[in-house]
């Protein structure tokens, strides 16, 4: 995306979200923008009403957790397919109560992808209809790619020093 | 083309007979012998594949390698039938109750053979989502090693359950230590 589409985007932004932006940064001539987690899901909404963005597909939506700032970001990457523009678009949270309103209203398909981010780092996403685990174990009691817990099964006996005579 | 002669000596081998009392017109053995050959050599396994494992029993049970040399030419894809559970490939936690119900809903007398490392220990998916080794739910009789195994080893293990399966004593299945051991797994 060339700087000129870059500009627009953010002067798009900038005339109704003046106030919320925290952060622009283009890593890998990729535009990201992290917001204020209050206002993200009317952000998006207007991104894809907006004539001249039409942000109208969501590309994906996932979680990182950052241990040292005990915080959870949850990434939003949209695409606009009549303009080939893409964007990533980044919220925190804290990691102790990772809250936010689902964006199910604007994107059906953020449904399983919200999901995912509930079964894998924890965060609860306000309004969603069916918010349970997809991928792992229902009785799974951790929520594992936060990284507090280990990667490793803990069961695992073969790995142990005296199988390696130490 | 040429008549086959009738009268030449076969090639086919059969199974030997076992040792028992031989005399004009009978032949005396014990009924376990005679259970165990018959059963040692018309295995029908449940092949329970689900990655690279599975991609190495095909060519076992292919035309080059052939298990059907061994009485094991017909599988059983419906587990009520089957008399050996060959588990090939990686379990997931969230795999693991359905493959504990196959084994369930296999008949006495039933062998488990887990093929590759996965199915033995976990192999290298040392982590939280998969099950290290198949052995936490159900009993396994014999382990092929390997990532993955070549044919010639899954062969191997095939013999090894043959083995098993022609030396086990018919009494088995119904003896206290055998319960106790499929207690152990919570299977009834």
């Amino acid at each position: 995306m060339d700087n000129t589409a870059q500009e627009k985007i953010i002067n798009i932004l900038r005339e109704k979200f003046e106030g919320d932006i925290l952060q622009i940064e283009n890593p890998y001539n990729f535009l990201t923008i992290t917001v204020k987690k209050d206002k993200i899901v009317e952000l998006i909404q207007y991104l894809y009403n907006h004539a001249e963005t039409q942000f109208q597909y969501l590309t994906d939506l996932c979680g990182i957790h950052f241990p040292d700032q005990n915080q959870i970001a949850v990434s939003y990457q949209l695409h606009s397919l009549v303009n080939n523009y893409r964007i990533r678009i980044k919220i925190f949270l804290s990691a102790d109560h990772p809250v936010t309103p689902t964006l199910i209203p604007v994107f059906a398909g953020a449904n399983w992808m919200e999901r995912e981010t509930y079964d894998f780092y924890g965060v609860i996403f306000e309004g969603h209809p069916n918010l349970k685990r997809i991928l792992n174990v229902e009785d799974m009691i951790i929520f594992p790619l936060r990284k507090e817990y280990p990667l490793e099964d803990q069961v695992r006996e073969d790995k142990k020093d005296y199988m390696f005579g130490r | 083309m040429q008549a086959t002669d009738i009268n030449k000596p076969s090639d086919i081998k059969l199974v030997e007979k076992p040792d028992g009392y031989e005399g004009a017109g009978f032949f005396a053995t014990s009924l376990e012998k005679v259970v165990g050959m018959a059963r040692k050599n018309s295995i029908w396994p449940l092949p329970f594949a689900t990655s690279c494992c599975g991609i190495e029993f095909m060519a076992t049970m292919g035309a080059h390698y052939d298990l059907a040399r061994f009485g094991s030419e017909r599988l059983s894809f419906s587990p009520r039938q089957a008399d050996l559970l060959m588990v090939m490939g990686t379990i997931a936690k969230k795999m693991g109750p359905v493959l504990k119900q196959v084994y369930e809903q296999m008949a006495e007398p039933r062998w488990v053979l887990a093929v590759g490392a996965c199915a033995s220990s976990g192999g290298i998916f040392d982590t939280y989502s998969v099950l290290q080794g198949i052995d936490r739910i159900i009993p396994v009789d014999v382990y092929v090693p390997g990532c993955p195994p070549r044919p010639e080893q899954i062969i191997d293990g095939v013999m090894k359950i043959q083995h098993l399966v022609e030396t086990e004593s018919l009494r088995r299945r119904d003896s206290a230590e055998y319960k106790a051991m499929l207690n152990k797994y919570g299977i009834e």
